[in-house]
């Protein structure tokens, strides 16, 4: 197998559990495969290359898979899955259409980057996007979750650009870096991944050999 | 069953001691001094259950040069290595959580 693990999960939820030494470790449960090749990339055909995952199989009814997909399932013989992710490889060897990845890929102690759509938060206030402060409740102060100052006066004569105002946030694609994987559970499919992994209860995840960071 | 709890399972203890709340307990907990580890007992009643799954805890609640001391453990925690019941109460409680004995002194804080 390459040097570079990665596979699709689904995000159950956090816990935590004891060290010997009595120590707590939090971690967040990823539900991770099993994902099937469903393709790969060539550079003879694409250009570069690449492993296309399947993930979650999708319904008999046709109700997840438009035709083009159906076909290119069809074409190389696999079941049809709801999600579709590519990863990068420098070296398609040791992967074919229809093998399987599962949780056991990883093992404890190896580093990962784990990617997920953080949760979306609609329009939100300076206070909890950009985490300002908020002003005084009472003494007559009418300042209470209000932006402030947005800048100074005839000079420079404008807003700078990036102040940190009000507007969208979340539900935006964001990796956590060099997190620690703590345990394996192949028999469930499970890995635990040390600390928090952005997005919701059984929100889509993709965790990868992390990029940086030294293996402890 | 949700697979949170099943997870939790896989790394809490078996068997846990069994006791109750107004029990009068021994805990023994391992602590480490320099490079031994040995038993430190703390002796006192429960007075409350916390949390559940593996982050299930129970606080002991003790008089020490007549100052009330409480300790909070985890049950499940490695280093909580036996909870051995002393002594029962002379009657059952009638609420969960003994909060109110932390007002009383002396004989009417005895159960």
């Amino acid at each position: 197998m390459a040097s570079t693990k990665f596979i699709l999960a689904r995000k159950k939820g956090m816990t935590q559990f004891f060290r010997e030494d009595g120590t707590v470790v939090p971690v967040t449960v990823l539900e991770a495969g099993p994902c099937t090749v469903t393709d790969l990339r060539t550079t003879e055909r694409d250009a570069y290359t690449a492993v296309q995952l399947g993930f979650v199989p999708a319904r008999e009814n046709g109700k997840h898979v438009n035709k083009p997909q159906l076909k290119s399932f069809e074409k190389n013989g696999t079941k049809a899955f709801r999600v579709l992710r590519e990863f990068r490889v420098d070296d398609l060897e040791g992967f074919e259409v229809g093998g399987e990845l599962t949780a056991d890929l990883f093992e404890i102690g190896d580093m990962v980057d784990v990617t997920a759509n953080s949760k979306g938060r609609g329009f939100a206030g300076t206070i909890k996007r950009h985490g300002f402060s908020r002003g005084p409740e009472t003494h007559g102060s009418r300042n209470v979750r209000a932006p402030g100052s947005i800048g100074q006066c005839a000079y420079p004569g404008r807003v700078f650009k990036g102040q940190r105002m009000p507007g969208h946030f979340g539900a935006k694609r964001i990796t956590v870096k060099n997190s620690i994987v703590e345990g394996v559970h192949a028999d469930l499919g499970l890995i635990l991944v040390r600390g928090g992994v952005p997005g919701p209860p059984n929100g889509l995840v993709q965790v990868v050999t992390a990029k940086t960071g030294v293996k402890k | 069953m949700d697979i949170i709890q099943e997870v939790e399972k896989l790394y809490m203890k078996e068997e846990t001691a069994s006791f109750k709340v107004a029990d009068v307990v021994k805990v023994e907990y391992l602590i480490r001094e320099g490079d031994k580890e040995r038993i430190q007992p703390f002796v006192g009643q429960v007075i409350r259950f916390g949390g559940s799954g593996i982050r299930k805890t129970f606080t002991v609640r003790r008089i020490v040069q007549g100052e009330g001391v409480e300790r909070t453990f985890p049950l499940h925690g490695p280093r909580v290595t036996n909870v051995i019941v002393q002594r029962g109460p002379t009657k059952k409680p009638r609420r969960a959580r003994l909060y109110y004995l932390r007002d009383r002194v002396g004989k009417s804080a005895s159960l």
